[in-house]
């Protein structure tokens, strides 16, 4: 399971860095360049966003991939092969990301199958919360992968434990409101937060929403397991191209 | 209803974590205020005092000679201040707001209704407004943003996905996850997470409580049939809700636009081409595609052309209690033309979908029996679309002289 997997490159490594795709865009070619990059850039997990035409948790910077792939054709079926094609041939764990719409209207039991079949490790469902979750619970649960779940800074404490029990993998903690892509200030509060965090839940750490530059990976040394970089990969496949990831991945480290 | 607001199979909450906070707080004011007698009392006084209600329901006497069948009563809500039922469900949840201690208040708007009243109540009650449009949307309906910018509230126009009420939905959760604390929103319809469903079809129940009294002491009985488009549904759940209990079939009319063969229309029920997803936050049937990924819907109503239907309806509608119809942009522009003529009413073109089916069924009642149609809202608001659906020469030569006149400043 992804925990172990986490906690042993912990061991020589302080901090893994995990990047975020939508899939299909700018277009399959080129996610799987930008993939190859990133894994040379020395990333340790990767999330694979498969697009919805709702992407409610998300900002305009993804948002906008999302309706891009969709608009170039994108299907659930494509993903699921790009995204067989990727954890077949890079030697790094990949985790789905999606709406539960997606998984609904495929059924939820052959989703699960689907995503092991593909060899991917996990996934996270932003619109899904734990009260909701019962029937993915199962089928994640039957075939071996990792139901991924949230913390923000607004969970009580007693949530965060239930939502703990549920989980699988690590925990995706939101650094502050809002959606993917906007500024964050790393305040008093949020030293806080995590350690209200780490005392909620044994499995690994992973912090996103507003980690952008070696500065923010910095200061999440020590304090979790794993610096999510999304929205900011995008920004530099859109403004320096896609050879320029490699040498982005590599400056955070 | 269940605990997490389920009818049926259809409704519940599925929102990001960050948000169930404030949906919790949410949930205990809603319960708070509804157990509260004094709340809605203060609810019916404001609505009295503000805003005209009652409203009338005013018998439609040439329009029943001329149908020759049932006796056709219509339900006023194009007389509530703002223009259209939106006003009850924004001025209860401005009350809400106020016990709730919120500065700010954020709507999502299609046709421009709910924009036009939550801009309103936010003026009334020295709040903060956003309201969230989609682009097309603001070019359909350039009058109601600029009496929502007049008010003081910011329209931002929504570019991405297909520009309408949906994208302006989810545009408006964005906002809301980035200031929930100080901010809230007023969804404008019987859709979304647990409670707007319940809690926008309890604001809009006061239509019905008093059409029903209003058909008794008017018709001396129950009508046999009513009559309500539905968009989201929360005109529909407002009116049907004073006859649940009655044996009085009720009829929603969703938007056929070109033709239900034609795939560009906006009925969920009443076609077969929905199936049942979960988006924005809620479990009900969608216009999607076998992926999950909603279809552009299309009516000549922007109020009525949204992919989803209240959770509460698609409950109703598996049950039989509602059954649905749709009517399609031609009948809607001939119902409004023969109402126009014959009551000297200008039903929305929202509305006027209701009106369709009830001019179809009428003729074929007797005269012994009675219907209620709801005209949610008034269509004065519409003049740009009527007018070209009209294809009115006269008026065109005069938007053409007006646009010189600001050419030549």
């Amino acid at each position: 399971m992804l925990a172990d997997y986490i906690r042993k490159r912990r061991e020589d490594r302080d901090i893994l860095l995990m990047t975020h795709i939508v899939a299909g865009y700018p277009s399959f070619d080129d996610s799987l360049r930008i993939v190859e990059q990133m894994v040379e850039g020395g990333v340790d997990l990767m999330e694979l966003q498969v697009p919805f035409s709702e992407p409610i948790a998300d900002g305009p910077v993804i948002l906008h991939a999302n309706q891009r792939s969709l608009e170039a054709g994108s299907t659930v079926d494509r993903c699921f092969e790009f995204a067989e094609a990727v954890s077949q041939r890079f030697d790094i764990p990949f985790v789905l990301m999606t709406y539960y719409n997606i998984l609904f209207k495929f059924g939820v039991q052959e989703f699960a199958d689907r995503m092991a079949a593909a060899g991917l490790r996990g996934a996270i469902v932003p619109d899904l919360p734990p009260e909701e979750a019962g029937d993915y619970l199962e089928a994640m649960g039957r075939n071996e992968l990792d139901p991924i779940f949230i913390f923000s800074p607004n969970t009580t404490d007693t949530r965060m434990s239930l939502i703990s029990s549920r989980a699988g993998g690590f925990v995706y903690c939101v650094a502050r409101k809002g959606v993917t892509g906007a500024e964050t200030s790393f305040s008093a509060d949020f030293e806080a937060y995590l350690s209200r965090c780490s005392a909620a839940t044994e499995l690994p750490l992973a912090l996103g929403f507003g980690v952008k530059d070696a500065a923010d990976v910095d200061f999440l040394r020590g304090q979790v397991d794993i610096a999510v970089i999304g929205t900011e990969t995008l920004r530099v496949v859109d403004e320096r191209g896609v050879e320029a990831v490699r040498g982005f991945i590599e400056e955070l480290r | 209803m269940s605990e997490q607001g389920y009818f049926g199979e259809f409704g519940g909450s599925f929102i990001p974590e960050i948000l169930v906070a404030t949906f919790e707080e949410l949930i205990a004011a809603y319960e708070e205020a509804r157990a509260d007698p004094a709340f809605w009392k203060t609810y019916v006084d404001l609505m009295g005092n503000y805003s005209c209600r009652p409203t009338p329901l005013t018998e439609a006497v040439n329009l029943t000679r001329h149908f020759g069948g049932a006796r056709i009563f219509i339900k006023r809500e194009d007389l509530n201040h703002t223009g259209a039922h939106k006003a009850n469900n924004v001025m209860g949840q401005g009350l809400l707001i106020q016990r709730m201690g919120k500065k700010r208040v954020i709507a999502e708007t299609g046709a421009g209704q709910h924009g036009v009243a939550t801009a309103t109540m936010a003026a009334k009650f020295g709040l903060e407004c956003t309201i969230y449009m989609g682009e097309v949307d603001v070019a359909r309906q350039r009058p109601n943003v600029f009496w929502m910018e007049r008010m003081g509230a910011t329209v931002v126009p929504v570019t991405e996905g297909s520009r309408t009420l949906k994208d302006a939905i989810n545009e408006a959760f964005r906002d809301w996850v980035t200031r929930m604390d100080d901010t809230h929103y007023a969804l404008g319809t019987a859709c979304g997470p647990h409670p707007f469903p319940e809690m926008v079809s309890w604001f809009q129940s006061l239509i019905g409580e008093e059409a029903r009294r209003q058909v008794l002491e008017q018709a001396g009985c129950l009508p046999s049939r009513v009559y309500a488009c539905v968009g989201g549904g929360s005109n529909a759940m407002g009116i049907f809700g004073g006859f649940f209990e009655d044996d009085v079939e009720l009829v929603g009319v969703e938007a056929g636009g070109a033709g239900l063969d034609s795939k560009a229309h906006a009925s969920r029920l009443a076609s077969s081409d929905a199936t049942l997803g979960v988006a924005q936050g809620y479990k009900t049937y969608f216009l999607q595609n076998p992926d999950g990924q909603m279809n552009e819907t299309h009516s000549v109503a922007a109020g009525l052309d949204y992919v989803g239907v209240s959770p509460i309806l698609a409950h109703l509608s598996q049950t039989g209690r509602v059954r649905f119809e749709a009517a399609t942009d031609e009948e809607v522009v001939d119902a409004l033309s023969l109402t126009m003529q014959k009551e000297g009413l200008i039903p929305a073109l929202e509305s006027s979908h209701a009106f369709v089916q009830a001019f179809k069924e009428a003729p074929l009642m007797s005269p012994d029996e009675v219907i209620v149609i709801n005209q949610s809202g008034r269509g004065d608001k519409d003049i740009f679309t009527i007018a070209d659906a009209f294809g009115d020469p006269e008026w065109e030569a005069f938007i053409q002289k007006k646009a010189k006149e600001y050419d030549a400043r």
